[in-house]
């Protein structure tokens, strides 16, 4: 907890989006967080990628559970709409809004215990209805305000800061947002910007559910000898599968790239994804082969990182349920009573 | 970039861009932190010890820590440091017994000092509680020089004159009032072990142009006008009044003028407004006190009727640049300008002159007609002379007086212990963590967003009537309180230990200035670039740490932090710290005798 109030003063040669704003300008208020919580550095990298993006705060809706990652929408964006809802609850809240009004852009952020426990199913509902979503889970493997026990996430045979060793096996969120047909599925860690704030903004601009893993670090209860989820281990078993470049529609490639070490991935809305490839034969558009390389190279102790599975046109909720294109509440009583003539013609199509 | 060495006792002083810019090195974070607790006697004792004369330079130093302040780069306005001296000075209680007392036991050594301004005053004060012997002489009857003489009245009280050069003197030290030393040889024949020439630089520029002779009762030379305003013998002035002259000087004699009689006064200037010598807070003052400073205006000729004074022609110039970007004024082809008036103020700029001073005696002069001096020791070319203040590279300021006067006495006591003068001391540093607990620092970090505070003044029809008169009121103690804490206390350093860093990026996502980056090293020019802002500003460092352990390097932009302290309460491994460091340079004093200096 920061009791010093963060000065208003920033960098004068800090640089403008296009829509005149700094970075500074979307921030919350100062996390509550321990110190040096790798939750905090997401926040920072979410705040990046809306900064670069352009995104106008009032377009985004912030929903969470509870838990520590689900504080984290108060510190950043402190001019978007958000919504704490119940634990793990998240999923569902999110869905009905993106329903009622499909033209924000929806920021999910969870954390383990409130996706991988008590909300798995509601994580499970909402990826497999495809909403149009950026869905965050902030991993780092410990239950942190019960101070440390093993979330679900934890892996089996880590240890405890108290020394336990963990007897259960471990949910991979990543394995299952893959089987439950996820169009967009990254995972990241908190410790690296240069790799999170490009996938974040690929997830903004995919078009349907978005899911991003990031492991991130309990710096009170979960970064000693024996986790899995520390700083050091994550950094020593890291293994990128891609370096992304994310660019917008509007703006050309410049950056030259060399032949055969870039694949160029064109989203749906014009927005390009340049994927550095690090790992040669790794293919972003094979969900079974995702899914095998994952579960391979998680049983060597390996994380795997970067753009795993992206679907360049996928299917969101709306499209399924054909829904109409204005969004749902600003439908007026014009549009949703058409009279008593349209009544009887549906009532005669019935009979 | 090779990682920083912090160990170096220049790299966190140049931190502190205001002591760094004082030519004494005053802790200013120090005595503003002091003020903000009103602890007013003991932010003034470490005035008293760097710069000698607190009261005195909080009215009238001219403040080259000010323009250096980093408020300045930060938003605008720079934290009124001069003036927040004044108020340790005006709310102290009596510090006589603070002061280091007369030397019990003489060390048999005798100092003469010629002039008693700020830099005399300087030397005998770090040298008499050494047990020297120390007389100064004067022309003048009273002590403190061009502080006495050419700083108005409604400036600078004279009790407040009195005051500090009778701390000094107290200490034991002989004034001679009144004793003119027309030959340093004959000085040196008397046996002196050493002696200093602080005799400031006493001759007020002439303009020689026609009519000068002609018109001469009423054309004044600025410095010796205020002299003698200062010491009574001159109490009018006529009604229009011009002055010639843009500097500081210049200011005062127009707002001398405007209390001795002068309706229409008005300062004239040959270059632009913006390119004036003159503090721009001095200019403020006088175009305050309702006096036009006009530019542009070159003096041609003093015209004159029956022998007296009828106004002055100008010609009109402009400014035009050549292809090297230097600056010459040719004529606006514009026909001449007559100004009316009844009086003449000349302060066009002062010279030295050391006709007393014979030129076989073994002092060098340069092609300017200059002695050689030696800008760390002070020494001439004669082994027991010494120079200090204006009298050794031109008119400058007091508190450059005061730190030559330092600089001097560290070498005339070296050279009467039989040392080397060359052998500079090294400053006293000190550097202490500021964390008292978890989320507890000893040093206020709230950064106050409000802007700089105003003096208050005295009602103008008041201040105009009396010349004794002081028109600034100075700070109250609540107003006091408020400019301190404008302060961004830079002597509260931020020091990084790689070695307990987890790069968690905690530092980085707080910085409210963005000053810190974790990147590949480079070469400098290239990692200026590659910050999270910027780094644009050459003349500050970048503190570079490396031995981390995904290889990168931690940069932080110095320039604008604010010292918040935010990244240190961030950092969940205390790889950040806040810590005070005071440096306090080493005076005159037997106690500490180090050899070679390296730093400031």
């Amino acid at each position: 907890m920061t009791y010093i109030t963060k000065p208003k003063f920033h960098h004068p040669g800090l640089p403008k989006n296009a829509l005149g704003y700094t970075h500074r300008d979307y921030e919350g208020s100062v996390s509550t967080l321990c110190a040096g919580c790798g939750h905090d550095s997401i926040s920072g990298a979410i705040i990046e990628a809306c900064f670069e993006l352009d995104i106008e705060p009032h377009r985004v809706a912030k929903l969470s559970g509870i838990g520590c990652s689900s504080k984290t929408p108060t510190y950043f964006l402190g001019n978007s709409h958000g919504f704490n809802s119940v634990h793990g609850r998240m999923p569902s809240v999110l869905t009905g809004a993106n329903l009622a009004n499909r033209d924000l852009i929806y920021l999910g952020v969870s954390g383990d215990g409130d996706s991988a426990s008590i909300g798995l199913g509601q994580f499970a509902h909402a990826l497999r209805r495809g909403v149009n979503m950026v869905y965050i889970v902030e991993n780092n493997g410990v239950y942190g305000l019960t101070k440390g026990q093993f979330s679900a996430t934890a892996d089996r045979g880590s240890k405890s800061k108290r020394g336990a060793t963990n007897t259960d096996n471990s949910i991979d969120l990543v394995a299952l947002a893959l089987q439950l047909g996820a169009t967009f599925v990254a995972r990241s860690f908190s410790g690296d910007k240069e790799q999170m704030v490009p996938v974040i903004k690929a997830a903004i601009e995919h078009e349907g559910a978005a899911f991003i893993d990031i492991i991130s670090p309990c710096v009170a209860f979960n970064n000693h000898m024996g986790s899995t989820k520390s700083f050091d281990y994550v950094r020593e078993h890291n293994e990128s599968v891609n370096r992304l470049d994310f660019i917008t529609g509007r703006a050309p490639i410049t950056v030259a790239y060399e032949p055969g070490s870039v694949e160029v991935v064109e989203q749906h809305d014009g927005s390009k994804l340049v994927l550095k490839k690090v790992a040669a034969d790794y293919d972003p558009h094979d969900r079974l082969g995702a899914m095998n390389f994952l579960q391979r190279h998680a049983a060597i102790g390996q994380i795997v990182t970067g753009l795993l599975y992206v679907d360049p046109d996928p299917e969101d909720l709306h499209r399924n349920l054909n829904t109409v294109e204005p969004p749902l509440n600003s439908l007026a009583e014009a549009e949703l009573c058409p009279g008593s003539a349209m009544l009887e013609k549906i009532n005669a199509s019935l009979r | 970039m090779k990682p920083t060495d912090i160990s170096s006792p220049d790299y966190f002083h140049k931190v502190v861009d205001c002591q760094w810019a004082c030519p004494a090195h005053t802790p200013v974070p120090e005595y503003i932190r002091l003020i903000a607790a009103g602890r007013y006697s003991d932010a003034y004792m470490v005035n008293w010890k760097s710069n000698v004369f607190p009261g005195i330079l909080g009215r009238t130093c001219d403040r080259p820590c000010e323009p250096a302040c980093r408020r300045v780069r930060v938003e605008n306005e720079p934290v009124a440091i001069c003036r927040l001296k004044r108020v340790a000075a005006d709310f102290k209680d009596d510090i006589r017994s603070r002061l280091p007392k007369r030397a019990a036991v003489k060390n048999g050594k005798r100092v003469a000092l010629v002039g008693c301004g700020p830099a005399s005053l300087t030397v005998a004060r770090d040298l008499a509680p050494l047990g020297y012997e120390c007389m100064i002489f004067d022309q003048d009857p009273q002590p403190g020089g061009m502080i006495r003489t050419q700083i108005p009245r409604f400036r600078l009280p004279e009790s407040i004159i009195d005051e500090e050069c009778d701390y000094i003197l107290d200490l034991g030290i002989e004034f001679r009032g009144g004793k003119r030393i027309d030959s340093l040889k004959a000085l040196l024949a008397e046996g002196w072990d050493a002696v200093f020439v602080g005799c400031g630089a006493p001759r007020g520029r002439d303009l020689d142009i026609p009519g000068r002779k002609q018109a001469a009762a009423n054309i004044h030379i600025g410095i010796d006008w205020l002299s003698s305003v200062s010491f009574g013998h001159v109490n009018r002035i006529g009604k229009r009044v011009i002055v010639l002259g843009g500097g500081n000087t210049a200011m005062d004699c127009c707002r001398s003028s405007r209390r001795l009689g002068g309706e229409d006064v008005k300062v004239i200037v040959r270059s632009g407004f913006q390119e004036m010598k003159a503090s721009p807070w001095e200019k403020e003052d006088a175009m305050h006190e309702d006096i036009p400073i006009l530019n542009f205006l070159v003096p041609k000729e003093f015209t004159h009727e029956n022998g007296r004074l009828t106004g002055v022609l100008f010609e009109k110039v402009k400014a035009e640049y050549d292809a090297k970007g230097r600056r010459n004024l040719v004529p606006a082809g514009e026909p001449d300008q007559h100004l009316p008036c009844d009086d003449v103020l000349v302060a066009v700029g002062q010279e030295n002159a050391f006709p007393w001073m014979e030129r076989d005696i073994g002092i060098e002069f340069d092609k300017w007609d200059m002695p050689k001096v030696d800008p760390t020791t002070m020494a001439s070319t004669h082994p027991r002379v010494f120079f200090g203040g204006d009298a050794a590279f031109g008119p400058k300021n007091i508190i450059w007086a005061v730190a030559h006067g330092h600089d001097a006495a560290l070498s005339i006591d070296n050279l009467c212990s039989g040392l080397d003068i060359n052998d500079r001391p090294t400053p006293m540093v000190d550097i202490v963590s500021q964390k008292m607990g978890i989320h507890e620092w000893s040093y206020d970090n709230d950064i106050a967003p409000d802007r700089r505070y105003r003096v208050p003044l005295r009602d103008k029809v008041v201040a105009l009537r009396d010349i004794k008169t002081e028109v600034e009121l100075g700070y109250d103690p609540d107003l006091a309180l408020k400019e301190a804490h404008r302060c961004l206390n830079c002597d509260v350093q931020t020091v990084f230990t790689s070695s307990l860093c987890i790069e968690c990026d905690a530092c980085v996502d707080i910085c409210p200035m963005d000053c810190i980056t974790f990147t590949a090293n480079g070469e400098e020019a290239d990692l200026r670039t590659r910050l999270r802002a910027p780094a644009k500003n050459l003349t500050q460092d970048l503190y570079v740490a490396n031995d981390l352990k995904t290889g990168r390097v931690m940069v932080k932009d110095e320039d604008v932090c604010l010292h918040c302290g935010l990244c240190a309460e961030r950092c969940p491994t205390g790889a950040w710290d806040m810590k005070k460091y005071l440096l306090d340079m080493t005076h005159a004093n037997d106690q500490c005798r180090v050899a070679a200096r390296s730093a400031a």
